[in-house]
């Protein structure tokens, strides 16, 4: 069978779950080979492995970390070289993005971005995507080279396919582009000990009628008590009550979780592009008249500070 | 020596309007009116402040649009201070794809000549963001992309990436392209002599055969890509709307567990 390549998405091995998704997709199209750039290798192979990938093409050099995006390119090209794949699948982050489109014009291939869905087909694979803020489904095929395709998170089950996941180790060498760009220096993110808000099977989000960073706790109990991540509309990051790494929307993050709860929001079509895919949604809004009730599947014309600390509580009693 | 600083801009359908595919499953561009992406301008706003803080800048504007994108795109940004326009426009383009139109970019930006590109994070139609690392691989310069800061000073460009797990320093030597992202900074609004001197700043039009691009590399012909089906989204089936009489959250409560999510 054709191989596919899947690009690791990681932190010094631990592997983000949406590579454990592109390696279901990739297995609907051929042989899952993974590519994994950077330390971590050894770590990730046995979770790589688990999950479908027949081999685990592994480089690591102080490129990948110390320099933007084209290091990265080139590996990922190196690895296709060597392969000669059917496919080339990379998560939709916005790196993800940028070294896919890279590497699908050194190899003069088309490219498919933020597909929610992606099957074999008869001219190759089948790419779904929803577009103009999720009011179109649209089926798309990459005409040209080797379909190279980013998807977006929560697009597919993690199925475990266990496979042999040689490590193998794939040898790069930079261009002279590769170091073009310098990370002078990287703070990682403090962890919230809440899920990340692009793979959260449920996402909690306050917007403007949170009415201050103070009152957002009430939307963060609210997650905490069903375990979801937190979002924010971006009139709430605007005004400084919230951290724009929780923006929801065009121009933030775009979620497409099990249930979506939007309080104090009143959707926005930016807003709406972010979260329209969301299977379940769910919003609390004084007013009756606001678009947001257009998309839901339950919503309560009411006062936030009243119904979400009362929905909070019944959570944690029918959990107790 | 002067900095030349080249911004790319799309002309984009409204997204508060009821935007559409046309027959040929491209972006209908006659249902909706269009204007210069709002994401856009802030690449304007950072050429102009980058502008203000040297000595001697240059700003062009270029976009690769339909004929309104002259009147409503570029304009805008020329009443916002930038100083030059250039406008490729060919019947041919019609249809290209995200490979089509940065072939065109890179060569239209190389026409004009330039020390920094700045683009926006992503057109918001397209929404693909992928456009400005491919300007960087045609260009062979360094990708800078989605700031939400940024300054150019000694021949270097540096800014601020917040990325999904971290927040990133970076710096490159120019020539460069940028993207930045809406944290950068509030897009200024022309003023009234803004709007006045934009009517008399120069847009040069281009066609494909002035930047030596073969028609069929572009266009839906020449596009790596296809779309076979564009259907609108179902419409969501009516959900249950309760007012809250004080068991507004009970209720949310029950709906929630009916569905196994509590
Ligand atoms: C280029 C561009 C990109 C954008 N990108 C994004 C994006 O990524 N994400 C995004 O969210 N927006 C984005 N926007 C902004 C978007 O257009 C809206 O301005 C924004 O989403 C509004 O946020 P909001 O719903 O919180 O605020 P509002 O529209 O002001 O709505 C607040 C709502 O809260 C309700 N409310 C007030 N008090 C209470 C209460 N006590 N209890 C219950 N309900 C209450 C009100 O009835 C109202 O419906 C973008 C805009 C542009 C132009
Ligand atoms: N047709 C175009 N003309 C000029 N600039 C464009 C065009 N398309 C995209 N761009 C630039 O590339 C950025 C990213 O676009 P995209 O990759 O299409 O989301 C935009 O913000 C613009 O700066």
């Amino acid at each position: 069978m054709a191989e596919v390549l899947v690009l690791v998405d990681h932190v010094d091995g631990a592997v983000r779950k949406p590579t454990l998704e592109l390696l279901t997709l990739a297995r609907r199209i051929g042989d899952p080979v993974a590519v994994h750039l950077g330390a971590g290798a050894d770590t990730a192979a046995p979770v790589l492995a688990e999950h479908g990938a027949v081999k685990v093409l592994a480089a690591d050099a102080p490129e990948f970390a110390d320099y933007l995006v084209v290091p990265k390119v080139d590996a990922l090209k190196a690895a296709y070289d060597a392969v000669s794949p059917a496919a080339v699948l990379v998560a939709s982050s916005a790196e993800g993005k940028e070294i896919a489109a890279r590497l699908a014009l050194r190899i003069g291939s088309g490219i498919i971005t933020d597909a929610v869905d992606l099957e074999a087909g008869d001219n190759g694979p089948v790419a779904t995507q929803s577009v103009f803020a999720a009011a179109f489904t649209t089926k798309s095929r990459v005409s040209q080279g080797t379909p190279v395709i980013t998807v977006k998170p929560n697009s597919a089950p993690v199925e475990s396919a266990p496979a042999a996941g040689t490590v193998e180790q794939l040898t790069v060498s930079f261009g002279g582009t590769a170091t073009g760009t310098k990370v002078v220096s990287r703070t990682p993110r403090e962890s919230t000990g809440r899920p990340d808000l692009t793979e959260a099977a449920i996402v909690v989000s306050g917007g403007r009628g949170v009415n201050g960073a103070d009152n957002f706790h009430v939307i963060e109990a609210l997650a905490d008590s069903l375990g979801a991540a937190v979002g924010a509309s971006r009139a709430a990051v605007d005004a400084g009550w919230y951290p724009h790494s929780n923006q929801v929307g065009q121009t933030g993050k775009q979620v497409s979780p099990q249930l979506y709860i939007a309080n104090g929001i009143s959707g926005a079509i930016q807003h709406r592009a972010g979260m329209q895919t969301s299977k379940t949604i769910v919003a609390v809004n004084k007013d009756a008249e606001a678009p947001i009730f257009d998309l839901v599947d339950y919503g309560v014309v009411g006062d936030l500070f009243q119904v979400v600390p009362q929905l909070t509580e019944e959570v944690t009693a029918r959990k107790g | 020596m002067s900095l030349r600083i080249v911004v790319c801009v799309k002309y984009v359908p409204d997204a508060t309007g009821d935007r559409h595919f046309a027959e040929d499953l491209t972006t209908d561009r006659d249902a909706v009116d269009g204007l210069l992406s709002e994401l856009d301008e802030y690449a304007v706003e950072q050429a102009l402040q980058i502008s203000e803080a040297s000595d001697d800048a240059e700003i062009t504007v270029v976009t690769v649009g339909p004929e309104e994108a002259n009147k409503d795109g570029l304009r805008k940004a020329l009443s916002m201070g930038a100083d030059k326009g250039v406008h490729v426009v060919d019947d041919a383009l019609h249809g290209s794809d995200v490979m089509g139109t940065s072939l065109v970019l890179a060569k239209a930006v190389e026409h004009v000549g330039y020390d920094l590109v700045v683009c926006g994070m992503a057109s918001t139609d397209g929404t693909m963001g992928v456009l400005p690392a491919l300007l960087a691989e045609r260009l062979g310069v360094p990708q800078v992309t989605l700031l939400s800061e940024v300054a150019v000073a000694d021949g270097q460009v540096t800014g601020r990436r917040d990325g999904d797990t971290a927040t990133e320093r970076l710096a490159a030597s120019l020539p460069a392209v940028v993207s930045v992202t809406d944290q950068s900074g509030e897009a200024r609004y022309p003023s009234f002599k803004g709007i006045m001197a934009a009517k008399k700043k120069p847009v040069e039009e281009l066609q494909l055969s002035d930047l030596g691009i073969e028609a069929d590399l572009v266009g839906l012909g020449g596009a790596w890509t296809a779309v076979d089906s564009a259907d609108a989204r179902p419409a969501r089936t009516a959900g249950t709307i309760v007012k809250d009489e004080g068991e507004g959250g009970k209720q949310l409560a029950a709906f929630l567990a009916e569905r196994k999510f509590i």
